[in-house]
């Protein structure tokens, strides 16, 4: 971590800190107050597109858990939005449990979910591991189209409260988990759990011999991941009030591992930076494609696409570390700039 | 039985080229441990050219394969020089996404030039249909058989007996080794990624001629990974078994299973759920 100059530290809680002097409060201040009243300024389209960036946030915050620190690599992230995403609308409308209840039971029956499948990474890793993440993003699929109270391959509306009606209150509600589990991933990252999973990305027989019980671990990971799905699966099946199995499909699941990469393997900023530059990105160019008419309508729908995919190739070719790796590299000129000797 | 023949009959076409497919993906894998994502992207790219050569310049088909292999020959060339190459000994990972990326990008761009219509090749099989007990079935699957099962043939003539599919049994055996003794392990990554790519735009092109060219043909390549599970990621004769395997699999599932639950998708549901476990 790069300090401004005359910044020391004398205590361990002062060396762990995330947040270190009175200019990075006020940032973070200023940021968080921007995020209060950015909605007041959006029109709808954009403020849908903020909502959408954070529900996304949360679920990349997920894979970054498993994927980035854990290691363990996972095609099958949508998927478990999507068992969120009718956990909840079950739970609400067939039960008629309230809404915060039904969130969280969500959030765990995901999570539970995940632990299914990641008992194969008990024994495989690598490639046989995304094989056996492909497998569950077909099998979660195939149950939501097939069990009988999902509504098949037409959906189920979800029943929306009163207050959510208006955006802005959603935009609240979801902005502010979104805040809530960015804290949360950044603090996991400092905890002992979180330190046992870099052990096991970083060599798992090494973690193993010292003692760590691989097993219970990689569960955990796969738990917690899960567990940020389900609520993004919940929040966003409020956002876009009817759901069906083709807004969890296996693009989602590859844009949300992209996002990551891009982003920058490993590092909480770089799950923040992915998933706001990617969506950005495509919106922005979806948008501009659509304003030009004459292209013809498959440019517009595939050019996000395009983008996305070269995006991904060029940033593993140039820049493997990610957009976070760049930004330290800008902080670091930026700390004794101008005077650079 | 009749029944059971029909779709035996089906499913063993299509495992023939889920063989011819898989065999790309495995070349790669064994010669440079690089798990190609993109597999299906070369059978989507050589289903749209061969219908670009052969039924909108109206080329003759012998001209528009050889043009269509020398194309996704030179794409597998390109995409090896410029984005796989510039990976390696990087993390599994990164290799993932980047086959994963590149697929995106290919098929976004075949979509957005071809815009996912449906094309036909010209008639150039017989039509009478071939019946063998008593289910019939057209000859275009005989044919496709036919000219998969000779080119996977071929290709395995080239690994056992040729020099260069010498280099690669070499190369996969150990990058050090093939080095000191002189092969040029760089132009044996960049043979099997032609290799790949020309066998994949041939397996599309006969896909093409089955069903149709659309812009589901890559979903096929999906379809190679639980043939390489089955069949062992490094194994030729493994993703030959894998291919026929699964492809009878799947048609007699999906035949058996759709009337009676409904809704379809058992077809692939039966294939993941074997690909579920490495060690069958």
């Amino acid at each position: 971590m790069e300090l401004p100059c005359g910044v020391s530290k004398s205590t361990y809680a002062q060396d762990m800190a995330v947040v270190h002097t009175r200019t990075q409060w006020g940032l973070l201040g200023i940021l968080l107050a921007f995020l209060c009243v950015l909605p007041f300024f959006l029109n709808s389209l954009w403020l849908g597109i903020v909502i959408h960036t954070s529900i996304v946030l949360i679920a990349v915050l997920g894979l970054h858990i498993l994927t980035g620190l854990c290691g363990q690599i996972s095609l099958g992230q949508a998927a478990f939005l999507g068992v969120g995403a009718y956990a909840s609308t079950l739970l609400c409308a067939k039960l008629n449990f309230p809404l915060p209840i039904s969130i969280i039971g969500a959030a765990i029956f995901s999570g539970c979910f995940g632990i299914i499948f990641g008992l194969p990474a008990l024994r495989v890793k690598g490639f046989y591991l995304a094989m056996s993440t492909l497998a569950a993003q077909f099998i979660i699929i195939y149950l939501f189209i097939h069990v009988r109270f999902a509504g098949g391959s037409q959906g189920i509306f979800v029943p929306i409260p009163q207050f959510l009606e208006s955006k802005i209150n959603l935009y609240f509600i979801i902005m502010g988990t979104a805040v809530l589990a960015t804290a949360f991933a950044k603090n996991i990252s400092r905890t002992k759990a979180g330190r046992i999973f870099v052990a096991i990305r970083d060599n798992d027989l090494a973690a193993e011999v010292i003692g760590i019980r691989l097993s219970y671990y990689k569960l955990l990971a796969f738990f917690i991941c899960s567990l940020y799905a389900g609520i993004a699966g919940a929040l966003y099946s409020l956002y876009i009030g009817h759901i069906n199995y083709e807004h969890f499909s296996l693009m989602d699941s590859i844009w949300y591992l992209g996002m990551l990469v891009v982003g920058g393997l490993g590092s909480t900023s770089g799950a923040v930076f992915g998933v706001i530059f990617i969506s950005l990105l495509s919106k922005g160019t979806s948008l501009l494609a659509s304003q030009m008419p004459s292209l013809g309508p498959q440019v517009a729908s595939t050019i996000g696409i395009i983008v996305f995919g070269l995006i991904l190739v060029l940033f593993l070719i140039f820049e493997p570390r990610g957009l976070s790796h760049r930004w330290e590299i800008f902080k670091k000129f930026y700390r004794i700039w101008p005077f650079s000797y | 039985m009749t029944l059971f023949l029909q779709f035996a009959i089906a499913g063993i076409t299509m495992g023939a080229l889920y063989s011819l497919i898989a065999l790309g993906f495995v070349l790669i894998y064994k010669s440079s441990k690089i798990l190609n994502f993109a597999q299906g992207e070369f059978v989507l790219v050589g289903g749209y050219v061969g219908l670009f050569f052969i039924t909108k310049l109206g080329l003759p088909i012998w001209l528009g394969v050889v043009l269509l292999v020398a194309t996704l020959a030179l794409l597998g060339f390109v995409i090896e020089k410029l984005t796989i190459r510039p990976l390696v000994g990087q993390p599994i990972l990164a290799i993932i996404i980047m086959t994963l990326g590149l697929s995106l990008l290919i098929n976004g761009t075949v979509i957005c030039i071809t815009g996912s219509e449906l094309g036909t090749f010209p008639q150039f099989i017989p039509t009478a249909p071939i019946k063998i007990g008593g289910a019939v079935f057209s000859q275009v699957y005989a044919w496709c058989f036919g000219i998969a099962v000779i080119l996977v043939a071929l290709s395995t003539y080239f690994f056992l007996y040729t020099r260069y599919g010498l280099y690669m049994r070499a190369t996969a055996e150990s990058h050090e080794v093939a080095q000191s003794v002189g092969i040029k392990v760089r132009s044996t990554f960049t043979l099997a990624w032609v290799i790949a790519a020309a066998i994949g735009g041939i397996g599309g092109f006969l896909l093409g001629i089955i069903m149709g060219v659309s812009g589901d043909l890559s979903e096929f390549g999906l379809k190679v990974f639980p043939v390489v599970l089955l069949g062992g990621l490094e194994s030729i004769p493994g993703a030959i078994i894998g291919g026929m395997v699964i492809g009878l699999l799947e048609n007699v599932a999906a035949g058996y299973l759709d009337p009676l639950m409904g809704g379809g998708g058992h077809r692939s549901f039966s294939v993941y759920y074997h690909g579920d476990n490495p060690y069958i």
